[in-house]
């Protein structure tokens, strides 16, 4: 079952560039959720710091917290490890492993946790390319390296791929742009499925698919550059496309500026 | 509004007229023939005169018959691919020679008795005798120097990649630039100074100890520079994108080190750490110090003096015996077969994990 996502004045910095600041938002479980935003206003930064993924980056760090189902992941005691098996994230451009082949790369998340018998790992890998619409396409050549597919197959592999460890959040970052129309339409389709099972957020810089696919969007901005980004406006994807309350939030969907 | 005038129109041809394809070919041809030629007609030179004769004329008549016919632009595009060629072709020259010269004259001996015998009781009135104990001091020398550098190197290159945030990472990287440019004989004596002088006559009785082993040290500083520097380069080569990727599925960073990281750069660095073995295996001046020399086979490489491949060399070519040199041409050849065995093996094992397939 998909959990739910509380963000709490939410501010991430870049060593000493405060990239978002006093982000406050409640996602709901099994619900698509939208950032949209202009570049460089932080939906990505907010992203990533969902499932603790900011970090990584050298002197990198989180203010604020951030709850799942009510208990906050950046506690003190909180395995990292544990929060990302438990929220997954799909990355802009595919990034299959090029040592393995498409059955390795899909159960890489659980081979690489420590999970051997070949029949769960077989059954579990089925499921997750079902999931990812992917299976009948590669079904006969699941042992051919993952590097070998087309983008839009590889961005479904690492779909499948994040699907595989059964997480509860599904975070995706701008999955499409490097895709052409086709494959992302494959992609839009998954989302809408996969939204029965798992709570998922899309940072997306295209506003016609984030009002086809959300339930909810979420605006982000800056005032001018430098600045750190801000949440403007989150409401129903309906209302926000079309009558927003903020004027900002107008401006930037009727394409005024950004 | 501007029109173009038929003049500007015109200035951009698009066709010309080109040499046909076996121009170069008959050129460099009539250039061969002149300049050999030439050469034994007139006194003195040899055929090495003659080939760079042949060079020049060749050069001179290609780019004037090509300014001719196709015009100033092709020409010099001509005369930079014959440049380029001739530039190959020197660079090839050396490694051919040395090839061929190994090959023909450590034929001779390339025989059983070679391969199974040593030097052990060999006089230098005796035909007869071989390098097994040569052969045998190499393989155990190097192998102990791969079995310390590669897991020290590998681990050193990771931290400096992988978690090194602070000095000592730079210190690291600063010492391991040093070190490469150590010479062999200081690595010699480092480790007769240090090994053989102080620390072995602790297991001796008191006495210093010749051995394999402290061999095998000294070459382990010789290579460790190399491992370290080639392994740190084709770790940071590996995209970010896939750690990041790994640590999104919840894999603790050190198994995404060992199972994505280290996989995805493995062909570069097994080439690091053959360039290293090659190295290794050719030096002399460490063995020589340390090791001693021997005559008899000794496979215990803690234990008494040996010998290797390369020392076997440098003895038998600077031994009185006219039948030395033969042996010496012979394990010549032995020690470039072995490293280059070693280096097909090791490619093959390693092009599982190719990047591209």
């Amino acid at each position: 079952m998909a959990k739910r996502i509380e963000a709490d004045n939410v501010t991430a910095y870049y060593g000493s560039f405060k990239a978002i600041e006093g982000v406050n938002m409640v996602i709901e479980r099994k619900s698509v959720t939208a950032l949209i935003g202009p570049s460089g206003c932080g939906k990505s930064t907010f992203l990533r710091s969902i499932n603790r993924m900011h970090e990584v980056i050298p002197n990198a760090r989180v203010e604020g917290t951030i709850s799942v189902d009510g208990e906050n992941i950046y506690d003190k005691d909180v395995d990292v490890t544990a929060v990302r098996r438990m929220i997954g994230m799909v990355f802009q451009r595919p990034n299959p492993f090029p040592t393995m082949s498409i059955f390795d790369n899909v159960v890489a998340g659980l081979k690489l946790v420590g999970v051997r018998k070949k029949g769960e790992l077989q059954v579990a890998a089925e499921q997750a390319l079902r999931g990812a619409n992917l299976w009948e396409e590669v079904k006969d050549r699941l042992d051919k390296p993952g590097a070998g597919l087309s983008g839009g197959q590889q961005q479904r592999l690492c779909i499948a791929r994040a699907i595989a460890i059964e997480p509860q959040v599904v975070l995706m970052d701008e999955p499409c742009s490097a895709l052409d129309p086709i494959s992302t339409l494959a992609i839009e389709d998954l989302i809408g499925e996969l939204k029965d099972s798992y709570t998922i957020v899309i940072v997306t810089h295209n506003m016609q698919q984030a009002a086809r696919v959300s339930d909810r969007t979420a605006f982000f901005s800056l005032e001018k550059t430098g600045d750190p980004g801000r949440l403007v406006e989150y409401d129903d994807t309906q209302k926000i496309f079309t009558n927003p309350n903020e004027k900002r939030t107008e401006d930037y969907i009727t394409g005024r500026f950004g | 509004m501007t029109t173009l005038t038929a003049a500007t129109a015109a200035t951009v041809q698009l066709k010309a007229k080109r040499l046909p394809k076996y121009a170069p070919w008959a050129i460099a041809a009539a250039a061969v023939l002149i300049g050999l030629g030439g050469v034994t007609f007139a006194a003195g030179g040899g055929p090495v005169v003659g080939a760079i004769l042949a060079a020049l004329i060749y050069f001179v008549a290609l780019i004037t018959i090509a300014t001719f016919v196709e015009g100033g632009r092709s020409a010099r595009n001509r005369a930079a691919s014959a440049l380029i060629g001739s530039a190959f072709v020197l660079a090839v020259l050396p490694l051919l020679s040395v090839a061929f010269t190994t090959i023909s004259r450590g034929a001779d001996r390339f025989d059983a008795d070679f391969f199974y015998r040593s030097m052990n009781g060999i006089t230098a009135l005796n035909a007869g005798g071989g390098a097994y104990h040569a052969i045998l001091g190499t393989l155990e020398q190097v192998g102990i120097a791969v079995l310390i550098t590669v897991p020290l190197g590998l681990a050193g290159a990771i931290y400096v990649v992988e978690y090194g945030r602070g000095r000592l990472a730079k210190w690291i990287q600063f010492f391991v630039d040093v070190m490469t440019g150590i010479p062999s004989i200081v690595a010699g004596l480092f480790v007769l100074a240090f090994w053989v002088m102080v620390i072995s006559p602790i297991f001796n009785d008191g006495r210093p100890a010749y051995s394999g082993f402290a061999a095998a040290l000294a070459l382990s500083v010789l290579m460790l520079p190399t491992i370290v520097r080639s392994a740190e380069e084709m770790l940071r080569l590996v995209p970010s994108a896939l750690r990041e990727g790994s640590y999104a599925l919840g894999v603790p960073k050190w198994r995404t080190i060992l199972k994505v990281v280290i996989p995805t750069a493995l062909p570069g660095i097994v080439t690091g750490v053959m360039l290293a073995v090659a190295r290794a295996a050719g030096e002399t001046a460490p063995v020589m110090l340390v090791a001693g020399g021997a005559f008899a086979i000794n496979g215990n490489p803690f234990a008494g003096q040996q010998t290797s491949l390369s020392l076997y060399i440098y003895d038998q070519a600077s031994t009185a015996s006219q039948y030395a040199p033969a042996r010496a041409w012979t394990a010549a050849l032995t020690l470039v077969a072995i490293v280059l065995l070693l280096t097909i093996v090791a490619k093959l094992v390693a092009r599982r994990s190719k990047l591209t397939r």
